[in-house]
């Protein structure tokens, strides 16, 4: 099928599955952090909110390579975090893909949560609802770009190189499983090595990968219960 | 792997829940990876608990594929798992330096001087060598095709302007260039010269791309030979081309008196695997392309003491004291280790 080269299988399988882990836990972090933070922002008027959105979307444009860098001094033996003894493992990974992908998803679902309409919540408080009521259906209405938000945070999350490359040490183990290699990271290891084809073949998988993400992701976007929502 | 597909459901199914998990309460993370995979390969390991080695090392020992042959020989024998950073030799002394390593295996004599000398390294040791090549374009635009000085060939890539591509990373490589130019009297600068902050394989790539000349350490270049046209023009010291193009590699366990976290002794088996008899017959058995890549230099029968200490060392600021260094030594021994009430 592809040119991929001496690779086997147990290689590709796990720096898929590597690349998996890492960025879906990164993205359910970055949501469980972000989706708080974004109805926060999103329903409060309070002065200098046009500041915090700026610097929030400012955080979009972070390069990844200085993130890795700030992670990588942080989780250092000789660091501040250095006790725990993360540097080199999948959990620093994902610290710094948390990093990387959280302002992508606030600053995208924080426009889907403006743009639900203020006279939608007065009603649902006038009706008697408790404010997580109001959060619940104002998620709900913004299903859409929350939805986005996330396949956006995961895209970054997934295509990073810079920061997993330097936090995560590339490491793969003599049996072929990978410990801290993703496929962007192998990608890198293929081009070094001056193998076109084995990277671009690795690409495609990676391409394939994101594509199916979004699939699932667009079919639970646009699945039912906006209709439940909008009847309130 | 069955492992694999288990790991690949859990990683779709509930990646966020062991996100979760993996970030806030477990202390040691990656021991629950270890676990599982120990529990799949069952008949290999023992009773003992695998241990794990960070070696940090450069691109030339990872991408030739030699530590793919030597480390499932010596995990088997310790019971480890070696964990390999790939970097270039400056990157990977740096990783030592801040304790994120138990071993390093570079190759830039002047920086690991430096390493030994700020007490971060230990117990060095000679493992083998090579050398490096000057590579270029088949057509060889400057001329420089058989010259017998490196430094000469430098000059007189310098004079015609010829594209010449800088590994540019701090690597041993690129450590290796700089003495080079500067050995022929040449400041390297203008649009023909391109740092590239690049590995040794994607260096090679890019100078075949542009038409360029570059300096390669003849283990990758021979291993990358398949996927670049380029032709070696000055040979190293291997096929008796100029002794400045020597290419020695050292193994160096990190200091657990600095970094106590340091797996030391696991280090220690390591630099002793690497030097052993089988070991180095290993290293001397490794080919690419037909070649062997690098030539074991540990075993000796005369001592070879220069190895286990910077290049020139003295003896330190009481050296001059010849007789009585050992024991001015003793003397401080005793005031740092013995307690006053002792």
């Amino acid at each position: 099928m592809f040119a991929l080269g001496d690779l086997n299988l147990t290689y590709l399988v796990s720096i898929t599955a590597v690349s998996l882990y890492v960025s879906t836990a990164a993205v359910a972090l970055s949501a469980a952090l972000g989706l708080p933070i974004s109805l926060a922002v999103g329903f409060r008027d309070f002065y200098g909110k046009s500041v915090v959105t700026s610097v929030i979307s400012t955080g979009m444009g972070f390069p990844s390579v200085v993130v890795g860098l700030v992670v990588l001094l942080a989780l250092s033996r000789s660091g501040p975090l250095g006790t725990f003894d993360l540097l080199f493992t999948p959990e620093a990974m994902i610290l710094s893909q948390t990093i990387l992908a959280l302002p992508v998803l606030v600053s995208v679902s924080l426009s889907a949560v403006q743009s639900v309409p203020q006279d939608l919540r007065d009603a649902a408080f006038a009706a008697g609802g408790t404010s997580t009521d109001v959060a619940l259906l104002v998620v709900r209405e913004a299903r859409y770009g929350i939805v986005t938000a996330l396949l956006a945070a995961y895209g970054r999350a997934i295509s990073e190189v810079g920061s997993v490359l330097i936090v995560g040490g590339n490491i793969v183990f003599s049996d072929s499983t990978s410990f801290t290699r993703t496929l962007t990271t192998a990608i890198t290891v293929e081009a070094r090595k001056g193998n076109i084809e084995t990277g671009i073949a690795l690409g495609a998988i990676l391409l394939a990968l994101v594509l199916g993400v979004n699939a699932l992701g667009a079919r639970f976007r646009d699945r039912t219960p906006g209709r439940n929502g909008r009847g309130r | 792997m069955a492992i694999e597909r288990r790991r690949f459901l859990q990683a779709a199914g509930v990646g966020a829940v062991l996100g979760l998990s993996g970030c806030t309460g477990n202390a040691n993370p990656p021991q629950a990876n270890n676990g599982t995979t120990e529990e799949s390969q069952g008949s290999q390991s023992g009773s003992g608990a695998t241990q794990e080695l960070t070696l940090a090392t450069t691109t030339s020992t990872y991408d030739t594929g030699l530590l793919d042959a030597l480390n499932p020989v010596f995990e088997e024998k310790f019971n480890a798992r070696v964990k390999t950073i790939s970097q270039g030799t400056g990157a990977a002394i740096e990783t030592a330096r801040n304790g994120d390593a138990d071993v390093i295996l570079v190759h830039a004599r002047g920086a690991e001087d430096e390493f030994l000398r700020e007490g971060y390294g230990v117990n060095r040791r000679d493992v083998m060598f090579n050398d490096f090549v000057v590579v270029g374009p088949a057509d060889d635009p400057a001329g420089i095709s058989g010259m017998s000085s490196a430094a000469d060939a430098f000059a007189t890539i310098a004079d015609a302007e010829a594209t010449f591509v800088s590994r540019g990373d701090d690597s041993g490589t690129n450590k290796k260039e700089l003495l080079i130019w500067e050995a022929a009297g040449v400041e390297p600068s203008g649009t023909w010269y391109r740092e590239i902050g690049k590995g040794m394989g994607d260096t090679l790539v890019q100078a075949d791309q542009s038409g360029a000349y570059t300096l390669a350490d003849r283990g990758t270049f021979l291993a990358t030979q398949d996927n670049i046209d380029l032709e070696i023009h000055v040979q190293g010291p291997l096929k008796g081309g100029p002794t400045i193009l020597k290419n020695p590699y050292g193994v160096i366990p990190v200091n657990p008196a600095k970094y106590p976290d340091v797996n030391y002794s696991l280090a220690m088996a390591y630099a002793g695997f690497l030097t052993s008899p089988e070991g180095q017959e290993m290293i001397s058995n490794y080919t690419a392309n037909g070649s062997q890549l690098f030539f074991p230099n540990a075993l000796s029968e005369d001592p070879q003491f220069g190895q286990y200490v910077p290049e020139n060392y003295d003896g330190g600021e009481n050296a001059s004291s010849s007789a009585s260094v050992s024991d001015a030594q003793f003397e401080s021994w005793v005031a740092q280790h013995v307690p006053e009430d002792f």
